[in-house]
């Protein structure tokens, strides 16, 4: 891969609305990627391996539970700088991102607004460093798109439930030391578990043959007869919406994500428009071309200005979950249409590894999907429009 | 020990460069400022190591601006003790120089940290004129720094190799590529950023000097391509339009 030489490109001077600190922030986790990361990732993704010797260098940059306060080891920043986080890392890669978000808003969140105090002092300062990785498992192979329908399900043991099921498409499950979980009780209630490395009947096989976030680990989590300490369920709250509530901040970064794998791909395709000539000139001459970069300028602006309001949202407290849906299911389909246009732009380097693009290309058909489908969003926001359910 | 390390604020390597009030000032508008490399990459954080090993403080000294505090920031996140800003606008490196010595004349410090030349306008002159104006010892060029009481030894650049220096402390340094790797503030630096001191001193100047015009270099004109077998060709180029031979 050729030497990262992406710059942020900031039309709306949105920059003026940031702090100095998240600008550092920022600076500091793009540093670190281009040092770190960059050099490896598309080795990373062609030989579909997670370089799990970045964790600590993540924990390091804060990008595990940013706003967690700093009682529970988090640096407590605000929504804003966590977005932040997340785009310098989806600018790198998908999969990059993916493991922060799920260890931050899946696993650090729920412990965090739902757990027990012994529950947060035990379990978040080492996620914090990345000392201790978790997953999260809601999603199952028949029940995807419709979580409530699980069938993973726990039975009272004394002081322990025993925990069955399976749970599928899981980031960070094969290496993870935690699994947050989402299961039934006899009642038919749905409660979060931790579930920790090594109980017996715990087991995370590795899903193979993808061909998308192949520098990130995915699997999936098998539950026979596990026998799980009561202390170890999250006593704040039950019912789907608990989960969905963390689904809410992972998809709330996102949406600052995707604009990250946008921002690269548009990027990349400005300065090859500069460079490639054909015809006795640069290709960024020609009006095709301009057509294509003046549309993605125009549409990560768009996604800037939206994503910078739902993250003020955030941090006062108001923004609603069809607002986030529909930060997610904007960007991550604006990054995707960029990302198609960016590779055209490229001709045939587009599609080897020498540019990043078609990497983010395959990335972004995982993101369009994962944390609710782009058709699910769109549907939650006709619920929230019309008043109208269209789910059942 | 005490260290004191010299930070200035230079224009983002990737900035357009363009100057207003008919080619006297640099026109800053839209320029992302960073940390002078030669500063931070090598002086800063070598300063910082030393501390590591030996104990002591570091303290950064900026003459500049309100501007200039997300830079100095930067140093405190990445391992500064605390930072002095004077507050007057850098117009030449006398001046600059004489407010440095001045803030540093009466801190006691062991050493003075500074990088070669701040990347805007390369004069790399205020080391050697501070160290003047202190009356104290001066290493230009450093690669390397090791402190053993009160005697440092340096390496330097040199025409064709380098020198090995010894030095009696207090003296003052610029630091050159090699001295240290870069370090990238982590989340504690920046959070411990947040409450760390930035002392800001007022402080009377003048300028020996005054800029009369900047011009930007000629642009750069269309590469030329000479075939391989036409050596005579690319000699009557370089001598009849490039003039270079």
């Amino acid at each position: 891969m050729r030497t990262d030489l992406y710059q942020g490109h900031d039309y709306y001077m949105l920059d003026d609305l940031l702090t100095e600190e998240h600008k550092l922030i920022r600076d500091a986790a793009r540093e670190w990627v281009k040092k770190e990361v960059s050099p490896i990732i598309e080795d990373a993704a062609e030989k579909c391996v997670f370089p799990r010797h970045l964790l600590p260098g993540l924990g390091e940059i804060g990008a595990f539970g940013p706003y967690i306060p700093a009682e529970y080891g988090g640096p407590g920043l605000d929504q804003i700088s966590y977005g932040i986080l997340m785009q310098e890392l989806e600018r790198c890669d998908s999969g990059l991102r993916s493991t922060a978000s799920v260890q931050s808003s899946l696993v650090m969140y729920p412990i965090w607004r739902y757990g027990s105090e012994e529950q947060k002092q035990a379990f978040l300062p080492k996620l914090a460093t990345g000392e201790m990785m978790g997953c999260f498992g809601l999603t199952e192979p028949d029940h995807g798109s419709n979580p409530g329908g699980m069938t993973t399900n726990f039975k009272d043991d004394g002081d322990h439930v025993i925990l069955n099921g399976a749970k599928m498409w899981i980031s960070n499950a094969p290496f993870a030391d935690i699994a947050v979980v989402w299961a039934k009780n006899e009642a038919g209630r749905i409660k979060g578990i931790i579930v920790e490395r090594g109980m017996e009947g715990f087991s995370t096989p590795t899903m193979h043959g993808k061909w998308s976030l192949r520098a990130s680990d995915t699997g999936e989590l098998i539950f026979d007869n596990v026998r799980v300490p009561k202390s170890n369920i999250l006593p704040g709250r039950d019912g789907l919406g608990a989960p969905l509530s963390c689904l809410d901040s992972a998809r709330y970064g996102i949406a600052w994500g995707a604009i990250g794998a946008a921002l690269d791909c548009y990027d990349t395709a400005l300065r090859y428009s500069q460079e490639r000539i054909q015809f006795d000139r640069p290709i960024g001459q020609f009006q095709l071309q301009q057509k294509k970069l003046a549309e993605m300028i125009t549409e990560i602006t768009k996604a800037q200005l939206l994503t910078f309001r739902l993250g003020q949202l955030r941090d006062s407290g108001k923004a609603t979950s069809p607002q986030i849906s529909m930060a997610k299911r904007n960007n991550v389909d604006m990054a995707l249409t960029i990302a198609r246009d960016a590779r055209q732009m490229l001709g045939g380097m587009g599609i080897t590894g020498e540019y990043p693009i078609m990497r983010h290309m395959m990335n972004l058909e995982s993101v369009v999907t994962y944390e609710g489908t782009h058709d699910i969003h769109l549907l939650i926001t006709g619920l929230d429009v019309t008043g109208l359910n269209a789910f059942v | 020990m005490k260290l004191l390390v010299c930070i200035s604020q230079a224009p983002d390597t990737t900035s357009r460069i363009a100057f207003t009030n008919g080619n006297t000032e640099f026109d800053s508008s839209g320029v992302q400022y960073i940390v002078n490399p030669y500063d931070e990459w090598y002086a800063l954080v070598r300063a910082i190591e030393l501390k590591e090993k030996h104990g002591g403080t570091v303290t950064t000294l900026t003459v500049g601006e309100a501007g200039c505090d997300p830079v100095i920031r930067k140093a405190l996140a990445i391992g500064a003790d605390d930072a002095i800003r004077v507050d007057v606008k850098p117009t030449d490196a006398m001046q600059v120089a004489r407010l440095i010595a001045d803030q540093a004349r009466s801190g006691g410090y062991d050493i003075i940290l500074c990088g070669k030349e701040t990347i805007d306008h390369n004069g790399a002159v205020v080391p050697a004129m501070v160290a003047e104006m202190l009356d104290c010892g001066f290493v230009s060029n450093a690669t390397h720094l090791d402190v053993a009481g009160s005697q440092a030894t340096l390496k330097r650049e040199a025409a064709g190799g380098e020198e090995v220096v010894g030095i009696e402390c207090p003296f003052v340094l610029s630091a050159a590529k090699g001295m240290a790797e870069q370090r990238i503030p982590n989340m504690r630096g920046i959070m411990s950023a947040r409450t760390k001191p930035l002392a800001v001193e007022s402080a009377e100047s003048t300028s020996a000097t005054a800029i009369s015009q900047f011009t930007l270099p000629p642009e750069k004109g269309a590469c030329k391509m000479v075939d391989a077998d036409r050596p005579e060709e690319l000699i009557r180029l370089l001598r009849e339009e490039a003039k270079a031979i």
